[in-house]
C-alpha cells in the first residue's frame, strides 16, 4: 500500500496525516501539492487532510474544485482507488462531487472541538467491524451533514453510512450528535467498492497512545489489511 | 456592467446563522422579527467586450451552478 497526502493551500492537518501513515502505520507516503496534475505512480490511497483550504472562502471546500489535482482525484476514485477525506477533506470530496450531500454550519453555531464517539454503520475497507465504537477527536465549525431525502435513502439502501455519532455505549442519540448532522452521520462511503470515505472526525489524531488513544489507528490498519 | 448572483439556502435547509441573528436582533430590542435567513450577494463585473455576448446569461447561470452556489443546499438568482 502506497499513500499520497494531497495538500491544498490552507490544509493544516497534513503533518499528522503523513506522520500517522508513514511512522505509525509504516505505509510509504508521499505528498502531492494541489497544483500537481497527476498522482505519483503506484498510489493506492489518497488522503485529503483537514484544514481550511482556500480560507474556507465561498463555502468550505468549494474553491478546491478548480485545483489542477482534482482531475487525477476523480480518475483515482473512479478506478476504485482508495480515498480518505478527513474534515475539510470530507468537505472537499462533497464539493467536487465524489461524495453526495453537503456539510453546513454546525447547528448550534459553535466550533466543536473535543473527543466524540462514533459507531461503525457499514462494513468497508476502512471500517471492518459493524457496530464498533471509536472515540475520535472532532474540530470543525461546518460539519453538519445534510442531504436530500432521496440521497439519504440511497445512502441507506446502498449501506454507505460508514459512521454515526453515538454515546460511549454506542447509542445514536441527538445528545451525542455534536453538530446536528442528519441521522447523526459522521462519515459516508461512495465509489464502486466503498473505496471513498469522508468523515468529520480526525482518526489520525487518535492513532498513538501518547495522543490519548489508538482508536483512529484501526481505520488505517483496516485499510492496510484490506490491501 | 455588473451582474449579481443572489445565493440563498433552500427554504427546507435550516439556517442556524440566520436564527442566531434573529435572536440577537431580539436582544437589541427589535420586536416582531419572525425569522432571518442569511444569504450571499455576489457581484460580478463583466468585461466590456463580453457585455453583449448572446450567451452571457447562460454563462452566468453556469458560474452559479458550477461554483457560486451548491445546488444541494442553495438556490440562486442571477440578475443582469
Amino acid at each position: 500500500m502506497r499513500a499520497c497526502v494531497v495538500v491544498f493551500p490552507g490544509s493544516n492537518a497534513d503533518r499528522e496525516m503523513i506522520h500517522t501513515l508513514r511512522d505509525i502505520c509504516g505505509t510509504p507516503t508521499v505528498v502531492s501539492w494541489h497544483s500537481d496534475t497527476e498522482l505519483p505512480a503506484g498510489t493506492d490511497l489518497v488522503a485529503i487532510p483537514g484544514g481550511f483550504s482556500y480560507g474556507d472562502y465561498l463555502r468550505c471546500g468549494a474553491l478546491a474544485r478548480v485545483s489542477p489535482i482534482v482531475g487525477a482525484l476523480r480518475a483515482h476514485a473512479a478506478r476504485g482507488g482508495y480515498m480518505l477525506g478527513v474534515c475539510n477533506g470530507f468537505q472537499i470530496l462533497t464539493e467536487i462531487g465524489l461524495l453526495p450531500g453537503a456539510l453546513t454550519r454546525n447547528l448550534h453555531m459553535r466550533f466543536e472541538c473535543g473527543d466524540r464517539h462514533v459507531k461503525v454503520g457499514a462494513v468497508g475497507p476502512f471500517t471492518r467491524d459493524l457496530g464498533k465504537v471509536w472515540r475520535l477527536p472532532i474540530a470543525h465549525g461546518d460539519g453538519r451533514y445534510q442531504a436530500t431525502e432521496s440521497v439519504l435513502k440511497k445512502l441507506q439502501d446502498d449501506d454507505n453510512i460508514a459512521l454515526r455519532y453515538c454515546t460511549k455505549s454506542g447509542d445514536v442519540t441527538d445528545e451525542a450528535n455534536p453538530n446536528g448532522s442528519l441521522g447523526g452521520i459522521a462519515g459516508i462511503y461512495s465509489g464502486p467498492k466503498r473505496n471513498v470515505l469522508g468523515l468529520m472526525p480526525h482518526p489520525e489524531r487518535m492513532s498513538e497512545s501518547v495522543l490519548g488513544g489508538v482508536d483512529g489507528r484501526e481505520l488505517f490498519t483496516n485499510l492496510l489489511a484490506a490491501g | 456592467m455588473k451582474a449579481t448572483v443572489l445565493v440563498r439556502l433552500k427554504t427546507e435547509v435550516l439556517d442556524p446563522q440566520g436564527d442566531a441573528v434573529r435572536r440577537a436582533l431580539e436582544k437589541l430590542g427589535f420586536q416582531g422579527v419572525r425569522g432571518v435567513r442569511v444569504g450571499k450577494l455576489i457581484e460580478i463585473e463583466i468585461d466590456e467586450a463580453h457585455e453583449n455576448a448572446p450567451d452571457l446569461a447562460v454563462r452566468l447561470q453556469k458560474m452559479a451552478d458550477e461554483m457560486l452556489a451548491n445546488p444541494v443546499i442553495e438556490d440562486y438568482e442571477v440578475k443582469l
